[in-house]
């Protein structure tokens, strides 16, 4: 059924990955986002924003069958904008307005995103996240074990 | 682009009370079979589910149900739509399925294979939503049974051929059996499993 | 005789507001915020997320606020808020293979892909107490190392490769798993249907089987092959779009043991494995749940079923807090009239033995 729907694969990449990008903005590069773009009077909400669970998996051993490790709360939307193009925003948590706001620049992108408003946007979150990844994993890398051997005992 | 169009709107405006008030209106068709009851609600669906199978899908539906579709309903945009707007998954195979909706386009004629529950779990049976032409104006039944005082006349147009021999014979593995919502346009009927059918004497 | 009574509303009313004044304490401190509860309480937070079986660090910190701290109550708080939410669906399942990882560590090889990163962790501390948090004293920022890790790859690979070690499960990879909110739980459960019990168990349950096994009581001569804590991506498929999009991330916690077994008719000697996965930064939980997911594959392996940590029916029916305080503390309510059988039993009973005669007079009637 997927491979049916699904739209060549190139369009497809760039679709999970901003949406994915646009899962972890914070509400307020959204909304600042939007700011400074044309304003969106015609909005029209087509599904949501609603919150509710989905239930998370995992492998038993890491990679083996599924099994339902336990849930989580998603809150997702889907708008229509006067062209008639539907984007779709979901993210983890219960926040509905910045869901919201990456449904409406889903669709803006959908769009052709002539303004660069989104490009722009998703440029910023990945290097953002990148950043905090970065400072993380230094932070771990601190904490790596450097063994070093004293004495050899059949010395 | 006219697919989607289709695929994402019509859902109830108010989904809550809209739900609640199609739900109950089914409990109590459930509880009083073989009477005509309408649905009140502004659900549409792709074509060419009814307004019934839509508001119906909308109520019954979620992500933890499956449901089948008749062939008609299966290769229309109603299977999308219904996956969007419900999250229900769609399935093909008869047995898992927890209701099934049937289009008028498709003369049902085999009704096998459907869960009928077990002894244990009878809830487990699948509901059956099934368009027909009309739901009075055909041949007279007559039905008896719990929800019904004395006996109660009807006369869907459009029923399958061997219809009063299915409906008996699933009466018979009681508590076991599939129940049946008839539907035509917003209108509906219910005929569920403890429902006994036969034809009126003239 | 049924005697209802009514009243007590009142009473309850005047409680709850007592409640909530004794829940803010003195009004001469600041009253916590759910912020400060998820910055510096993280590890309650983390716990109540496990065990009421619902990720999200807000409305979990919330719950701890509302509980006064009692966790049992602010998991339960959890777990009746999430009944109130529609199911959207399942998600793929999560990589822990391909986890940022924040802590990793092996008590089973010293070098390995990756290193051992021991991240924030109690182990190493003193356990004295620290005054200097009694003020809001200044915290270092982290040391870094700018070294960009190798890959981390798992201990169960290095086995693997020998084919010293079963593999991850015996199951398809496709199979459906079940899922225990959905269907009524029938013994005997699945290993996926277990294991998802086990992740929302009440920790100090799973505690005390886990050490029952290291005691004695089910011996699984077990190994922390591998422990990592960090995040990974939430990936759900939408059907409307026929392909998976990130939600964004959970941290949660893995534990591998690795088992020696010497061996059935079937199987050569080799290890076997017990698997822990719990949301959240949670490492002693997900070890016990290790080890009791090993111990309960007793049978699998031919295993005497000797102890409790092998029972499964015992295991996931008492592993519950929520079921378990429910059913312990529903003894709160009125149970009156039960009582009064009760005691007109024990009276004749007593009359009975004091005066024999009553009993055989009784018996003629």
């Amino acid at each position: 059924m997927n491979q049916k729907q699904a739209a060549p694969a190139a369009p497809v990449t760039d679709r999970a990955r901003r949406m994915s990008l646009l899962a972890r903005a914070t509400r307020q590069e959204l909304a600042a986002c939007l700011e400074a773009g044309p304003k969106m009077a015609d909005v029209h909400p087509v599904r949501g924003p609603q919150t509710g669970l989905v239930m998370i998996r995992g492998r038993i051993g890491g990679g083996g069958n599924a099994f339902n490790l336990g849930e989580a709360t998603v809150t997702r939307a889907s708008i229509r904008l006067a062209s008639g193009v539907i984007g779709h925003g979901q993210r983890l948590g219960t926040d509905q307005e910045a869901t919201r706001l990456s449904a409406i620049l889903d669709a803006l992108a959908e769009e052709g995103d002539e303004a660069g408003l989104c490009r722009t946007l998703l440029q910023a979150i990945e290097r953002r996240l990148a950043e905090e990844a970065g400072q993380r994993d230094a932070e771990t890398q601190a904490t790596r074990v450097d063994f070093f051997t004293l004495v050899r005992g059949d010395d | 682009m006219q697919t989607d169009a289709q695929i994402f709107s019509g859902a109830f405006t108010s989904p809550v009370l809209s739900s609640q008030s199609v739900f109950r209106a089914l409990m109590d068709g459930m509880a009083r079979p073989g009477r005509v009851f309408s649905l009140v609600h502004d659900a549409s669906a792709p074509a060419p589910a009814c307004p019934s199978h839509a508001a119906l899908a909308l109520t019954l539906a979620d992500a933890d149900t499956s449901v089948w579709l008749s062939p008609a309903l299966a290769g229309s945009a109603f299977a999308r739509w219904l996956s969007f707007q419900t999250g229900a998954s769609i399935v093909s195979d008869r047995m898992v399925a927890m209701f099934a909706f049937v289009s008028r386009k498709d003369a049902l004629s085999d009704w096998n294979g459907f869960s009928l529950g077990s002894d244990t779990y009878p809830d487990r049976s699948a509901t059956l939503v099934v368009e027909v032409e009309a739901l009075s104006g055909g041949i007279p039944l007559i039905a008896e049974g719990p929800g019904i005082d004395g006996a109660v006349s009807l006369s869907p147009i459009g029923l399958p051929a061997d219809f009063l021999r299915e409906r008996a014979l699933n009466r018979s593995l009681y508590p076991r059996g599939i129940d049946l919502v008839l539907v035509c346009g917003s209108d509906c009927l219910c005929l569920p499993r403890t429902t006994r059918l036969m034809l009126e004497e003239v | 005789m049924y005697v209802a009574v009514k009243g007590g509303e009142a009473a309850i009313a005047n409680a709850h507001q007592l409640l909530a004044d004794r829940r803010r304490g003195a009004r001469s401190i600041p009253a916590l915020t759910v912020a400060q509860i998820g910055e510096q309480l993280g590890l309650a937070v983390d716990r109540v997320m496990a065990e009421a079986s619902l990720y999200d660090r807000a409305l979990a910190a919330l719950s701890i606020k509302q509980a006064r701290g009692d966790m049992i109550e602010a998991i339960f708080l959890l777990r009746a808020y999430r009944t109130t939410l529609p199911r959207f669906g399942y998600s793929d399942p999560v990589d822990t293979g391909a986890m940022e990882i924040e802590r990793r560590i092996s008590a089973t090889y010293k070098d390995l892909p990756g290193g051992q990163l021991l991240g924030p962790t109690f182990d190493y501390t003193h356990r004295l107490l620290d005054p200097s948090l009694l003020e809001d004293a200044a915290v270092a920022a982290p040391v870094r190392r700018e070294c960009g890790g190798e890959a981390v790859g798992r201990v169960s690979d290095i086995l693997g490769d020998e084919g010293l070690i079963e593999p991850d499960s015996r199951e398809p990879l496709d199979k459906v798993p079940g899922d225990i909110t959905r269907e009524p739980m029938d013994f005997p459960l699945s290993r996926d249907e277990r294991l998802q019990a086990l992740a929302r168990g009440d920790e100090g349950f799973l505690l005390a089987l886990a050490y029952s096994t290291q005691r004695g009581y089910a011996r699984t001569h077990p190994f922390a092959g591998e422990i990592r804590i960090g995040l990974v991506e939430v990936e759900i498929e939408l059907p409307e779009l026929g392909f998976s999009v990130s939600l964004g991330e959970i941290r949660v916690t893995e534990c591998q043991s690795v088992n020696q077994f010497k061996g059935s008719a079937t199987e050569p000697p080799q290890f076997t494995r017990g698997y822990g996965l719990v949301f959240g930064q949670s490492e002693r939980k997900a070890m016990a749940m290790a080890l009791v997911d090993r111990a309960l594959r007793a049978e699998e392996f031919g295993e005497d079923i000797v102890a409790p940590a092998q029972d499964e029916e015992f295991v996931i029916a008492h592993s519950d807090n929520v079921q378990a305080t429910g059913f312990v503390e529903h003894l709160k309510l009125p149970h009156y009239v039960d009582f009064q059988a009760e005691l007109d039993l024990v009276r004749r009973m007593r009359a009975e033995q004091q005066d024999p005669s009553t009993a055989s007079r009784e018996a003629a009637e």
